[in-house]
């Protein structure tokens, strides 16, 4: 556990610490997370939000239980990283289905301003108190959330035609 | 609509040509680079494989002066308006290549963000494929369009059906890679 | 980071011309504070509702998507007053390919053909970034002669992308001629990675497990002669452009951006490191054999285009020491982990045995299994630092698969840079930002 992890883990005891493949990630509450990334930017010297970004585990059978965190459909995956120390830290909320809201890190990190955009474009996930929350990568008013896994599938198939006489004759 | 409203008859015969060889030689292409396939249109302006001695290295950036729309890369839902207005202002007599797979089918990516075929929203004339296609194989399908204006009513054709050429040209990378890095068994040295 | 200090080459100054003409007030920018000491008060968000209550002194105007010097199909709506940027917002999505989507419909195996057309002007770093996400979560060692062979490609992709932005970005501040002799170089190069890996661009090389094939008979002396010329051509373009005072006049004192303003906005790469913030992930957090080459980190201390430019000139300088010391050191070995469940058989084997045939069928048909996990791998990718944020669930397709492209958080460090200047400026901050749109939509 690296000093960031648990410097964090000490001040927000409610959050449940796991140590993934060797990184060190930490489950937040949506009510904590604003603050666990204040006190990240103020105290544990943490320069840069390197990615915001989602996941949906919508139909996923073998997801891995963690004791203490309540598992739901979307959760919102945070990276940092502190040049001072050299260390890395992941920072995970889950967000459920009927309420997908969540703090947004502008404010502490202006950086994190298109990703947090996209993960709305994508998944639908509002985060409050982000200056400017459209549509980025679809067009304005395309409706639905391509990246959610009820949504727009990711393989259409391929419609063959038996006329294949154009074909011939452009065939030189 | 210039060389169309003539009537085609023995004697305009030599007008004809001379008009269709003078668009053939100097087809300036719309700078439309979407994507990877912008690289390798790059590439073919550039020195190496040059395509000024087609009378086309100037990429004119704006369509009015354009003829040719050669589209490169992915078309994505949110640029297919974009696309469909860049070939709108165009003057004719106007050519569109389509360079890629996909902007000729779609290519890899046949999902919802990607338009399935450039085709589906101009006539394209000349498809070529390749993922990218090489300055190579490009360039042959810039030298079909070539002679497709110069040899066939490519615009009356357009004019009755709506649709473009449609021809597909062959893949024909590799030539050069051959040459240089590795030897050529069909040189023979010449030895005295 | 004091191991860091000694290999930090920092760049003074302007490039060696001492001529007392140059005394325009642009050049004092370039004090020794420079960008360290040009604090602004505040940090700028950027993004927000375009102003309502735009007033009859100011225009928008629309630039782009397609645009001659926009860098592929960037839009940029730009608020005027007179000729000084008062407001800009880009706006993208003009390229979005929905590759993360396709990214969970294809197995691990087919994953990288989907990733490197990410960041097409340097696939091989993105195909790298994806392999070692999904070898992180596989638990698998990559055997030393793939690890070797992995870095000689991605330092030579390095040098093709930063010779592109020598020729882009030459043609957007107006030595149009660099256009054609960045290309030069650049060819042979390409040339080089087709005959490696069969293709100009795009290569599908890097995958799950190693590379894809070994390295073909004659490619030290093959990779050694594009060293020499790559050298040559890069001392060529110093001389030809980085006294110029036209050059100079156009990038130098242009779009200043702070350390604090890049670290807020999370822009990495040459931008940062043009700042004066040594920063680079091939030193601090070394991945496949870069705590075993000796190259140096190339700092400016300036911010401005001009450092940006030649952070990038003289990288392809770095890339050629670490292509050399590959060439020197590359162990023989295998190219790929011997792991038969992993590892497709050789072809050669599937005629004399009948496991080998099955466990082809089922790896090109439904894939290898990954254990489930959740890992983020980065990469520096000459754009900046590239990451791989993927999520498995033991089936043979990752559950979600992300990749942090570092053009989509440089893009929004260009807004600062834009304020307050000349418009005519605009198009030389947007070319040394050296965004590459396929990894901004992906």
């Amino acid at each position: 556990m690296n000093s960031i992890a648990t410097q964090l883990k000490q001040k927000f005891e409610s959050s449940i610490h796991i140590d993934s493949l060797g990184q060190d990630v930490l489950y937040f509450s949506k009510e904590d997370y604003l603050d666990a990334v204040q006190y990240l930017k103020s105290e544990c010297e943490i320069t840069m939000c390197i990615d915001v970004t989602a996941v949906d585990f919508l139909g996923c059978n073998d997801r891995k239980a963690i004791e203490g965190v309540q598992l739901e459909r979307f959760e919102i995956v945070s990276n940092f990283i502190s040049h001072k120390r050299n260390e890395r830290v992941r920072l995970i909320v889950e967000i459920e289905e009927n309420h997908p809201t969540v703090a947004s890190i502008c404010s502490v990190f202006p950086g994190a301003n298109f990703a947090e955009r996209e993960v709305f474009d994508m998944f639908g996930i509002e985060f409050e108190g982000h200056p400017d929350m459209t549509r980025i990568l679809m067009p304005d008013e395309w409706q639905g959330h391509p990246l959610r896994k009820d949504d727009s599938p990711a393989r259409i198939p391929v419609n063959f035609t038996d006329d294949i006489s154009s074909a011939e004759e452009s065939f030189q | 609509m210039g060389l169309e409203s003539v009537s085609h008859n023995f004697l305009t015969g030599r007008l004809e040509d001379m008009v269709q060889w003078s668009r053939k030689n100097s087809m300036w292409p719309a700078s439309f680079g979407l994507a990877c396939c912008a690289i390798e249109m790059m590439a073919s302006g550039a020195a190496h494989y040059d395509l000024a001695r087609y009378g086309m290295e100037v990429f004119r950036a704006s369509p009015r002066q354009a003829d040719l729309m050669i589209v490169a890369g992915r078309v994505s839902q949110k640029m297919a308006p974009v696309l469909r207005q860049v070939y709108d202002q165009m003057a004719e007599p106007k050519w569109v290549i389509s360079m890629g797979v996909c902007a000729s089918s779609g290519g890899m990516f046949n999902n919802y963000a990607i338009v399935q075929g450039v085709d589906q929203i101009v006539p394209v004339d000349v498809y070529v494929p390749g993922c990218p296609p090489g300055p190579e194989t490009l360039m042959h399908g810039i030298l079909t369009l070539h002679e497709a204006v110069s040899n066939t009513d490519i615009l009356k054709r357009r004019d009755e059906n709506k649709k473009g050429l449609g021809i597909v040209a062959p893949q024909l990378d590799g030539q050069t890679a051959i040459g240089t890095l590795m030897p050529n068994p069909r040189v023979r040295k010449v030895t005295s | 980071m004091s191991e860091l200090d000694d290999a930090v080459t920092t760049l003074e100054g302007t490039a060696g011309n001492d001529d007392a003409r140059f005394q325009n007030e642009r050049l004092f920018d370039q004090t020794n504070e420079g960008a360290q000491g040009y604090k602004k008060k505040e940090v700028v968000i950027t993004g927000g509702p375009w102003p309502q209550d735009v007033t009859d002194e100011t225009m928008v105007i629309n630039m782009g998507p397609q645009h001659p010097s926009t860098h592929g199909v960037l839009r940029l709506m730009v608020e005027l007053d007179g000729e000084i940027v008062v407001d800009a917002k880009p706006i993208v999505g003009y390229l979005h390919t929905g590759m993360e989507k396709t990214g969970e419909e294809l197995t691990y195996v087919q994953g990288c053909t989907n990733v490197t057309r990410m960041d097409y002007a340097s696939p091989l770093s993105n195909e790298l970034v994806f392999s070692l996400a999904a070898e992180k979560l596989l638990g698998i060692e990559i055997p030393e002669r793939a690890t070797w062979a992995r870095m000689l490609l991605v330092e030579l992709n390095r040098i093709s992308s930063h010779l592109l932005f020598q020729a882009t970005n030459g043609m957007d501040v107006g030595a149009v001629s660099m256009m054609i002799y960045g290309w030069r170089e650049r060819e042979e190069v390409l040339r080089l990675l087709e005959k490696i890996t069969g293709l100009r661009m795009n290569h599908n090389y890097i995958r799950v497990g190693g590379i894809a094939a070994d390295l073909p008979e004659g490619w030290k002396k093959d990779v050694l002669e594009i060293c020499d010329k790559v050298e040559k051509g890069v001392h060529q373009y110093d001389s030809l452009l980085s006294g110029n005072p036209i050059f100079q006049e156009r990038m130098v004192g242009v779009g200043i951006l702070s350390t604090e303003q890049a670290l807020s906005l999370s822009a990495t790469g040459p931008i940062l490191r043009s700042t004066g913030y040594a920063w680079d992930l091939r030193k601090e957090q070394p991945y496949l054999a870069y705590d075993q080459v000796d190259f140096d980190v190339i700092t400016t201390s300036n911010g401005d285009v001009f450092d940006r430019y030649r952070i990038r000139l003289y990288e392809i300088l770095e890339s050629i020491k670490i292509v050399k010391q590959c060439v020197e050191n590359m162990p023989k070995g295998d190219y790929r982990v011997q792991d038969k469940k992993v590892t497709p058989p050789p072809r050669a084997r599937i005629d004399e045995s009948m496991e080998a045939l099955i466990h082809h069928f089922k790896l090109f048909t439904e894939g290898f299994k990954v254990p489930a996990g959740e890992t983020y791998a980065a990469v520096e990718s000459p754009r900046g630092e590239i990451g791989c944020y993927m999520v498995s669930d033991s089936s043979s397709k990752p559950l979600r698969m992300h990749v942090r492209g570092p053009s989509f958080y440089n893009l929004q460090s260009m807004v600062p840079m834009m304020k307050g200047r000349y418009f005519a400026d605009a198009v030389a901050v947007i070319s040394s930002v050296d965004p590459i749109m396929g990894e901004v939509d992906r």
